[in-house]
């Protein structure tokens, strides 16, 4: 294999739970715990899992809206690497313009009072690429590659002016206007209706192959990561549990866990006979989690090595395909 | 009315009509002028029977819901159009008259179960307040308590946590605490307005399961509202696809789905991904739903199909049957091909 655009190894966050003001934290959120993946370049790697697994922490950590607390995620940023988790401050402007996020809520994520241009434009300002002229050819090109067409009817709109789809594809303007390597998309399409969520999903992928960018592409809708990524990674309580292609993951999982969510996706066909998830009680917490495997308490084959030994490691089952789990062989 | 305290339902016989809306209209007042939400809307409903009602965000599906319960705000009014329960016209009745019959005939399970308690009250004692306010009989304390247990049970819940406080139990146990206040007065009909829309999907799958075999159990009809049609998929018998405040779609779900007639179905189930069957390319819609302050002529959704003609801009077409029970608001129904026809 060829030298991976994203490198991640051991990524941890944990949040301080502060019981007292004057007090130093002793609980600790494990929201993201020892992760390691890797992500080639163009390729797309979908982040599964339900809310709190620590999905989104992962995503913001790549992006540096939050500080890992150890770890370390090497970007190949073509003239050299760069670690994500220590990245000195002259190179803060480097490593932007090669990382850029998509968010989730289009009408949170745009400044309510800055056209689209000034949105689009400001990546550019801020690198100090190109005069006045040529960021307003860029930005226009952008749009038109968006499909906000035609581009001079939508630079001076105001977010309030657009739609939900209209919104999310100056957020994804914005985000590749600098020719990102790697870009983080957190749910960009779950606030949006089936209907233009097609659209979006469809301008990404295309985005992708023409420009040759990675995804991180995290979301709760397994259905979507399908249609979206070549890798799928499930995560549990701060654990990266099964990682495997796609259509491999869908259609072999072996973490209990997987099942359990492959079998509790609702498929839109009333004549599907789905099988009953296997999955005791609910979600735990992730504050001090005990040493053993994290799906313990809420797995239905567990056996006496699961509940004394430690989480199980990530290991490669063959075809790529990485599972933590000690009952897999 | 049973003067045990049975869980039941007090709809008719399985199969007999319990709800008949027809052609209902009902428009929204703003400022910038009437908001026609729900057009001319026609179907029924039977005792025993799961019926959902699909559609995008701005489609009318929840204003269907608040006309059934008579929870219409101030601005919006039912212009014309008839809706009856159990052969009694529910229409223009006092809101006394309609506050009765509502949680008692019609209940409902809101979307967002972490907002619809009051956190300073516990759960039991909201439960309490609403058989106290609509149980035709007055119930001793201990008559209600053991009602409340016997619902929570029900719904897979300890019947210990009636005595606890909404922010003591997690998302999917607050659902289901909604559901048994739902149930709490043996209602005729639970209008289900997106009731697993905020969980993770093994809870939904929970809920959704449970709720399944209380009806079943019960006898009881249910109206799902959804977004999603994954979710109607698997607990409905009939579904209904609304567009910009139009039924333009009802039938069998199983056939619906399998040969949808409406070019907006047809294309919302192309549009939908999936982890079973084949890894396909779908179908984008192109365009945006109609503002309903002014929305197009002709048929609403004829801007955004790809089978429309002349007429379509010209004419407005009704749900008609074409046999089968299953109903089509189009021209041109004729031409929508099967699933995955129109890829090229």
């Amino acid at each position: 294999m060829t030298e991976p655009l994203l490198k991640v190894e051991g990524l941890t966050k944990h949040f301080p739970v502060s019981k007292s003001l004057f007090r130093s934290p002793t609980d600790f959120i494990h929201a993201v715990d020892h992760i390691s993946f890797e992500i080639a370049l163009g390729e797309s790697l979908g982040l599964v899992g339900e809310s709190g697994c620590g999905k989104s922490t992962t995503g913001r950590l790549l992006v540096k809206l939050d500080e890992a607390t150890g770890g370390t995620a090497e970007l190949d940023i073509g003239e050299g690497k760069l670690d994500i988790a220590h990245v000195p401050k002259e190179e803060m402007r480097d490593f932007r313009r090669n990382v850029q996020m998509i968010f989730q809520d289009p009408f949170e994520s745009l400044n309510p009072r800055r056209t689209v241009f000034d949105t689009v434009s400001e990546p550019l300002a801020v690198q100090k690429i190109g005069t006045v002229t040529e960021r307003e050819e860029r930005v226009a090109e952008l749009l038109h590659k968006v499909g906000l067409t035609p581009p001079a009817t939508f630079l001076f709109r105001y977010p309030h002016e657009l739609s939900g789809g209209q919104r999310q594809r100056v957020a994804i303007a914005r985000a590749l206007v600098l020719d990102p390597r790697f870009v983080v998309a957190d749910e960009p399409t779950s606030m949006l209706d089936v209907s233009i969520r097609i659209s979006i999903m469809d301008l990404m992928l295309n985005l992708a192959r023409d420009a040759g960018v990675s995804y991180l592409y995290i979301t709760h809708d397994l259905a979507v990561a399908r249609y979206m990524c070549d890798r799928i990674a499930v995560m549990y309580l701060g654990k990266i549990v099964e990682m495997a292609p796609t259509e491999e993951l869908l259609s072999n999982p072996r973490h209990p866990y997987t099942r359990a969510l492959l079998a509790a996706v609702p498929v839109p066909d009333p004549a599907f006979k789905k099988q009953a998830p296997d999955i005791k009680g609910g979600i735990s917490k992730a504050i001090n989690p005990p040493p053993q495997c994290r799906f313990l308490e809420r797995c239905p084959m567990a056996n006496e090595t699961c509940a004394t030994a430690d989480h199980p490691p990530l290991l490669d089952r063959g075809g790529a395909h990485l599972v933590a789990c000690h009952l897999v062989p | 009315m049973t003067n045990t305290l049975d869980i039941e339902s007090r709809g008719g016989r399985a199969g007999t009509t319990l709800l008949k809306l027809d052609d209902v209209i009902m428009r929204y007042h703003t400022k910038e002028g009437w908001v026609s939400a729900v057009e001319n809307i026609t179907f029924d409903l039977a005792n025993g029977e799961a019926l959902g009602l699909v559609g995008e965000s701005g489609c009318g599906k929840t204003s269907v819901a608040l006309t059934l319960l008579g929870l219409l705000p101030d601005n919006a009014a039912i212009i014309s159009g008839d809706i009856q329960l159990d052969g009694e016209s529910i229409v223009g009745l006092p809101e006394e008259q309609m506050r009765r019959r509502r949680w008692r005939d019609i209940a409902m399970v809101f979307q967002g179960a972490m907002n619809s308690w009051n956190p300073v009250y516990k759960v039991g004692d909201q439960i309490r307040e609403a058989l106290r306010l609509h149980w035709p009989e007055t119930l001793t304390y201990t008559q209600e308590t053991e009602r409340i247990g016997q619902l929570f049970e029900l719904v897979g819940l300890n019947p210990l946590m009636a005595d606890r406080y909404p922010h003591e139990f997690s998302g999917g146990m607050r659902q289901r605490a909604v559901i048994a206040m739902a149930l709490s007065c043996n209602p005729k009909l639970i209008i289900a307005d997106e009731p697993t829309t905020a969980l993770d999907v093994i809870v939904q799958d929970q809920i959704l399961k449970e709720l399944k075999n209380i009806q079943a159990e019960l006898g009881m009809s249910i109206i799902y509202i959804s977004h999603d049609i994954a979710v109607i998929a698997e607990v409905t018998d009939r579904m209904g696809v609304m567009y910009a405040g139009k039924l333009v779609e009802l039938g069998d779900t199983i056939e619906v789905f399998h040969r949808p007639r409406h070019p907006y179905s047809y294309l919302l189930l192309s549009s939908t991904p999936s982890i079973t069957g084949p890894r396909r390319k779908l179908a984008p819609l192109e365009g945006e739903p109609p503002n309903l302050i002014d929305p197009p002529t002709g048929c609403r959704f004829h801007p955004r199909c790809p089978f429309a003609t002349e007429r379509c801009s010209l004419e407005d077409p009704v749900l008609t049957q074409i046999g089968g029970g299953h109903a089509v608001a189009c021209f041109n129904w004729q031409d929508v091909p099967e699933i995955g026809g129109l890829q090229k």
